[in-house]
């Protein structure tokens, strides 16, 4: 005869899920955050190319026409990449949670006019039509909260990003050489002007999903540990000072922010990973 | 943009020696899309002999794959992709008279060289800038390939559609021009 403890959970329904991804894809994809507006806008001040300068003014010309139209800022609307923090007393009802995030895609996709851009297998390479299964990374967080991210993400960006497990001698200097390079490399091909998120530490996939958890940061808002917001400046400097400018074709802003995330690491090694995110950083956020 | 070049497929062997990198250019007229996965295609019809669903002489392709379009508008953003991924299937339709493509990012040497040789120019479009520049679109048909959704190959009409000349037919390429005059 054990009493049990009486517990009170929180009860979400899979339905709100759903309906709320579905409105996530959809705005993460028409309506360019403010904070990567007003860093166009500040980079059109620093640009001295008269090419980057009218790049600069149509990228913002074309966020403009996807807000107030409501059609997609780029054509490649990409991965839907999820993130969820997902509170540990929160106890989701009435459907999966995979699926129901799934759903959200699908409707958000169809709904929104997004284009459908997965295939269903590596080599067979048929599109799925729906641009399902999204990419989902979930943290486990106290609280009874679910905080939902959706982040779009293109492949011409994605496709430069890069991994490299260096050695602790490296240090930090070899962590900014492998990043100014991979900028470096995809040059003109991520679409310029670049978020350069930085997963520095961890393990293999550890710095690679930093990395990308880096670029849903709000840009302006620089890391809390003043040695590696330093570091993010300095790499700023330095990427721009590569001359690629918007969209390649020379210029002064090459990168619009760099976001680095670091997490503890083993005492062999120093893993970094780049995930370039081109000028259409998208996502939207809401917590349930 | 500023004062740009007019042209209108198909081209001339003239019209394209008559560009050079850096020229801002607009294109009113027909325009062929196609990406990796229709041209995988349209090369493997070729290695057979067969037709191919539009004659490539003096045309144009433009490297994108639109969003669907909502009710009432001809076509969805309509940026576009990256050009390396084409480069593998490149030549063979430079070979085939292919005079134009528009994209964005950098090409390999391989397919630089035979733009050369077979005079054909390779332009950048406002890389995602796809919103806007699906105005410049006023018709939009797909052609072949519907199996491939947004990998459809569609015959667009286009006006004013602007453009930049990355590499020339003597040896320029504006995107490594542009790094030497800013870099430090
Ligand atoms: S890299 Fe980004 S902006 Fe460029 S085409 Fe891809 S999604 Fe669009």
């Amino acid at each position: 005869m054990n009493p049990s403890p009486i517990v009170m959970t929180r009860k979400l329904h899979a339905d709100v899920i759903t309906d709320e991804v579905a409105r996530l894809c959809m705005e993460a994809n028409f309506d360019l955050g403010e904070d990567v507006l007003r860093a166009l806008r500040e980079a059109l001040e620093k640009e001295e190319s008269s090419i980057g300068k009218e790049i600069l003014g149509l990228l913002m010309e074309n966020a403009e026409i996807a807000r107030t139209q409501r059609v997609p800022m780029c054509q490649d609307t990409g991965f839907a990449v999820v993130f969820l923090e997902l509170g540990q007393d929160l106890s989701i009802v009435g459907g999966d949670l995979t699926e129901a995030i799934n759903e959200g895609i699908r409707q958000g996709y169809r709904e929104g006019y997004l284009r459908k851009s997965i295939v269903g297998h590596p080599f067979a390479r048929v599109n799925t039509r729906d641009n399902t299964p999204a990419v989902i990374h979930t943290e486990i967080v106290p609280g009874d909260r679910l905080k939902i991210t959706v982040a779009p993400k293109g492949g011409g960006s994605e496709n430069m990003s890069t991994l490299a497990m260096l050695r602790p001698a490296d240090g930090k200097e070899g962590v900014k050489r492998f990043v100014v390079r991979s900028v470096q490399e995809a040059g003109a091909n991520a679409c310029p002007p670049l978020v350069v998120g930085v997963g520095l530490g961890g393990t293999f996939e550890k710095a690679a999903y930093l990395s990308k958890k880096a670029l849903i940061r709000r840009l302006g808002e620089g890391n809390t540990d003043p040695e590696l917001h330093h570091l993010e400046e300095e790499l700023l400097e330095e990427i721009n000072n590569l001359g690629i400018g918007p969209l390649g074709f020379g210029g002064r802003v090459t990168a619009l922010a760099v976001h680095i995330e670091s997490y503890p690491c083993h005492i062999t090694g120093l893993p970094v990973a780049v995930n370039l995110n081109c000028h259409a950083a998208r996502h939207k956020e809401v917590t349930l | 943009m500023t004062t740009s070049i007019k042209l209108t497929p198909p081209l001339s062997d003239k019209d394209i020696s008559d560009l050079r990198s850096g020229d801002r250019i607009t294109i009113s007229g027909v325009l062929y899309t196609a990406r990796d996965a229709a041209h995988k295609r349209l090369v493997e019809l070729l290695s057979k002999g067969e037709k191919l669903p539009f004659d490539l002489k003096g045309q144009i392709i433009y490297y994108v794959g639109p969003t669907p379009a909502k009710p009432g508008i001809v076509i969805g953003a309509a940026g576009p992709t990256t050009s390396y991924r084409m480069d593998p299937y490149t030549i063979p339709l430079l070979a085939g008279g292919l005079k134009g493509m528009i994209g964005k990012g950098h090409r390999s040497p391989e397919v630089k060289k035979a733009m050369e040789k077979y005079k054909a120019v390779y332009f950048a479009a406002v890389g995602g800038a796809g919103a806007l520049l699906a105005k410049h679109i006023t018709k939009s048909e797909i052609i072949a390939f519907e199996d491939l959704g947004p990998e459809a190959i569609r015959k667009i009409e286009v006006r004013n559609f602007p453009a930049i000349v990355v590499n020339d037919l003597y040896g320029n390429d504006l995107y490594e021009e542009g790094i030497k005059k800013y870099k430090r």
